[in-house]
């Protein structure tokens, strides 16, 4: 059993923070310098984390597997950022962007965290426009805002539908700026596979240079995880094809907690599954709901040409059961209702698909209006579908997009392994069992240039971790485990790849570990993740060798991370004997569908310890709510 | 599904390492048109591997047309030849059932090939380094909304911010030259306040790297931005020649003053 001490300061919400502050040791600059800190990842969390850790005066060494910074897959994002600036004066403030989160996350976060994420959201957007990231204006010069899934106000910052590009290229120049004068130096082209600890305190790492293959070490006074999240865990998913659960899965299995694994967020509008080639899914920004209306046909299998479907006999099913947000609910709420009506076969295209429609908004603003707002995602739906959707209402369908669990972090953004920071998607802490949109990009930048640059220095002027020398036997014993580890998978040379395992185990965790769970669909999942599992060492087929590039070799022991993690999502969903956001389990429901929390037995954050593959341990840090009044969700 | 897909015979550039010789190795692909053409290469490999054979080495991540890792050369154009688009982007129903498609590394003396379609970029980093930023230490920021700036500039600087770094322009030129790339960073900071403190240095820093890289230079043929997969406009480079020439008079004159 680990004790879990969230370590979250006295005082009243508003303040904590801000005290916290001041008693934490501070270094002095010119004692900074002798602290080397060890960055794994370079999204928006670990790029802003190594960039500020460099302007500060500490030596940073910051390793990616991609071949530059700038590709991590915070890339990708496309709808924005929220901040509560209240710029549009419609009644926003730092108090409604945390109330708002803590609901959207239906009460499973750590409140003084996510009253934090508020508070440091405005800072964010300050930050971001003085190093130039050209987000979206008002004729008038000041900054345009848009609403949001969640939230009744419009909070959301935005850069057209690019906005994690021109956020993660804002925090990638100031990581270039650091490398420039030399305190930051950059490992590209290397995959994290072992966290050395060291007397019980992280202190290094082993990664694989992708290139030669060869296994290289390094020491630091502290490590930084900024890997992001474990959706790919499902094969298909909205993450680039590289995202892996690797770093975070290693650091579990030396120790560090993993929490809340079941939470993982399915993205109402995607692009439905074309075919058995299918290698990911596509986003489609959520913003598109802001002036898109989602409906299907009120007839089962009702196969006309959707613009020949009259408005009577079309179901717009979000507005007609959730008359106060619409089509604007939660991400959770918005797939698990797109699945309903497609199980009750009135899905459109191949039965797994609804209709997001833009003939009112075209109507109402020009179709020139809303190219102006949508332009690019309109472009990129036309190019992947060959369908024009200025003509034709867009084809949608819920994919795993994000994963709100992830290793246990106390206030300090420390896991349960002193000098173990966990920092952005890679952390479990501020989403509880859902997120909202627009939040992840707020978290990995609060997490990275906020917060994480106080709080190492605190680890640092209290625990006084010492250098330590990488030809210690512990740097040794990671190495050998990690090159143990390679060995096994080449030498199985079975007759099933790599992917055609992924895809079984996709398979397995979407139909069961998905949008809506039950206690026998998710024993039988834990059931056939084990056996796939034992047919993954036994048969997997991995070419060529250790010592060169080999894509195929870094694919398998992602997978085979996965086939563990796959199961603990699924332990994780079994003991949770409610539904809560993202995570719904049939048995724990209302009348009318929505999810049944249990607030009495379930109000705390299951922290898994590793104890052996297929066996951990639960342990239970319980939530407190000194100041929210936890309330049933309901978006009617 | 199986009548409507679409038979091909491959040609792709195969390259144990970059010291080896490279060839053209053929193989016959049978693909769906809704397939994007890396899901193509997908499932070749996925053949080969199972065939124990060593898969073709290529990368990408995002696939969908934002993060540059993904860069091919398809049948003599970088990115294939539908406009605007992205490898990963680029669908089957592109192409005509019975057609020969080769597939080609980007290629140029600053992108040395690694193994078969991946090449080595890290050049471009080396060019953002020397000054693709706005020196601005977190902490320090005045309320965001303290400085307007109009739509049309706020536009202006988003058109040229757009850059994937994905180096097609530079496969695109004959003289392997960098230029839109250089150009699409200096502009952005050209046109916005926050640029303005570093403005004529970041030029020459920038210009200068570029330089030191072993790029080629512009001779204006525009190849570059009919190959872009993100539209960015070759009048980034005619702002970026003209404050390069301004940063040349005005630096020796800076430097003189600070004596």
């Amino acid at each position: 059993m680990v004790k879990l001490e969230s370590k979250v300061p006295e005082g009243n919400l508003a303040e904590k923070w801000t005290n916290h502050k001041f008693n934490m040791k501070l270094i002095n600059p010119a004692n900074k310098r002798k602290y080397d800190i060890i960055v794994i990842g370079t999204g928006l969390a670990g790029a802003s984390a190594a960039a500020t850790f460099g302007e500060l005066g500490y030596k940073v060494k910051v390793f990616t597997y991609h071949d530059s910074p700038r590709r991590a897959h915070s890339i990708a994002a496309q709808g924005g950022i929220n901040a509560a600036k209240n710029y549009q004066n419609d009644g926003d403030s730092v108090y409604r962007l945390f109330y708002d989160t803590i609901k959207g996350g239906d009460y499973r976060s750590r409140e003084a965290n996510t009253y934090r994420l508020a508070e440091v959201s405005n800072n964010i957007i300050d930050q971001c426009v003085a190093q130039g990231v050209p987000f979206a204006r008002e004729y008038g010069g000041t900054l345009a805002n848009r609403s949001f899934g969640g939230a009744q106000v419009s909070r959301t910052f935005y850069a057209r539908g690019e906005t994690g590009q021109q956020l993660l290229l804002g925090a990638y120049g100031s990581l270039n700026r650091q490398i420039k004068n030399g305190n930051v130096k950059i490992y590209p082209r290397r995959e994290m596979l072992d966290l050395v600890i060291v007397d019980g305190r992280a202190q290094g790492i082993i990664v694989r240079n992708l290139i030669t293959g060869e296994l290289e070490k390094y020491s630091a006074q502290a490590v930084v995880l900024g890997t992001g999240g474990y959706s790919n865990v499902f094969y298909l998913s909205t993450n680039a094809m590289n995202s892996n659960a690797t770093a975070a899965w290693r650091a579990h299995k030396r120790g560090a907690l993993f929490a809340n694994p079941c939470y993982t967020q399915i993205h109402p509008t995607c692009l439905p599954v074309h075919g058995e080639l299918q290698s990911k899914l596509v986003l489609m920004s959520e913003s598109l709901r802001n002036d898109g209306r989602i409906w299907v046909p009120k007839k089962k299998g009702d196969t006309r040409n959707p613009n020949d479907i009259p408005e009577d006999e079309r179901d717009y099913y979000l507005e007609r059961k959730y008359p106060a947000f619409g089509n604007l609910v939660p991400r959770d709420v918005a797939s698990r209702n797109a699945k309903y009506v497609c199980d009750e076969g009135r899905g459109v295209g191949g039965g797994r698909a609804v209709y997001l429609d833009f003939s009112e908004a075209f109507e109402r603003i020009g179709k020139e209006g809303v190219k102006d707002k949508y332009g690019n995602l309109f472009d990129m739906y036309q190019n992947i579908t060959g369908v024009d959707p200025y003509k034709e209402p867009m084809q949608i369908y819920p994919a795993p997009h994000y994963t709100m669990g992830g290793l246990w972090v106390d206030y300090n953004l420390m896991s349960n392994i002193p000098g173990l920071f966990v920092i952005g998607e890679a952390n479990f802490s501020d989403h509880g069992a859902n997120r909202l949109g627009a939040s992840a990009l707020m978290q990995g930048l609060a997490d990275g240039y906020f917060v994480i640059p106080y709080t190492i220095g605190n680890y640092f002027g209290t625990e006084k971790p010492e250098k330590v020398d990488t030809d210690r036997p512990e740097f040794k014993a990671a190495e050998d485990n990690v090159k143990d580890g390679i060995n096994k998978l080449l030498s199985i040379n079975g007759s099933q790849t790599v992917d055609s395992l992924h895809k079984k185990l996709g398979q397995i965790l979407i139909d069961k570990v998905g949008m809506s769970r039950s206690e026998k669909g998710l024993n039988e999942a834990i059931k056939q993740i084990r056996e796939l599992r034992d047919e993954f060492w036994n048969d997997v087929k991995v070419v060529g060798t250790g010592k060169e590039l080999n894509q195929t070799l870094e694919r398998a022991g992602r997978v085979a991370d996965f086939l563990e993690l796959g199961e603990l999502m699924a332990v994780d969903a079994l003991n949770r004997n409610e539904s809560c956001g993202a995570h719904f389990r049939e048995e724990y429901q209302t009348e009318e569908g929505e999810a049944l929390r249990n607030d009495e037995d379930y109000s705390y954050v299951a922290a898994w310890e590793y104890i052996k593959p297929g066996e951990w341990e639960l342990n239970k840090e319980n939530l407190e709510f000194e100041f929210v009044k936890l309330a049933t969700r309901s978006y009617k | 599904m199986a009548n409507n897909h679409l038979h091909l015979t491959l040609k792709i550039w195969r390259q144990e390492s970059p010291e080896a010789k490279g060839y053209f190795e053929e193989f016959k692909e049978e693909v769906s048109p809704d397939a994007s053409i890396l899901e193509m290469l997908d499932d070749l490999n996925n053949r080969l591997e199972a065939e124990g054979k060593r898969p073709v080495a290529f990368e990408s991540d995002c696939r969908e047309g934002i993060c540059g890792t993904c860069g091919i050369v398809i049948n003599g154009h970088p990115h294939g030849s539908l406009p605007k688009t992205a490898t990963c982007q680029l669908h089957m129903r592109n192409f005509n059932d019975g057609e020969t498609i080769y597939l080609e590394p980007f290629r140029a003396a600053a992108f040395p090939i690694i193994k078969d379609l991946i090449v080595d970029r890290s050049k471009f980093d080396n060019i953002q380094q020397a000054g693709g930023y706005v020196s601005f230490n977190t902490g320090s920021a005045p309320d965001a909304n303290s400085i307007p700036i109009s739509k049309d500039i706020a536009d202006l600087a988003l058109d040229a911010a757009e850059c994937i770094g994905c180096g097609a322009c530079v496969a695109a030129c004959k003289n392997s030259s960098a230029m839109l790339f250089v150009s699409a960073k200096v502009s952005q900071f050209a046109v916005l306040p926050q640029g303005q403190p570093e403005r004529y240095e970041r030029v020459h820093e920038m210009v200068m790297a570029m330089d030191e890289s072993g790029f080629g230079s512009c001779t204006n043929t525009y190849a570059c931005e009919a190959e872009c997969p993100k539209g960015i406009s070759v009048s980034n480079i005619a702002r970026m020649n003209r404050e390069f020439l301004k940063a040349e008079i005005k630096i020796p004159k800076l430097e003189v003053k600070l004596r």
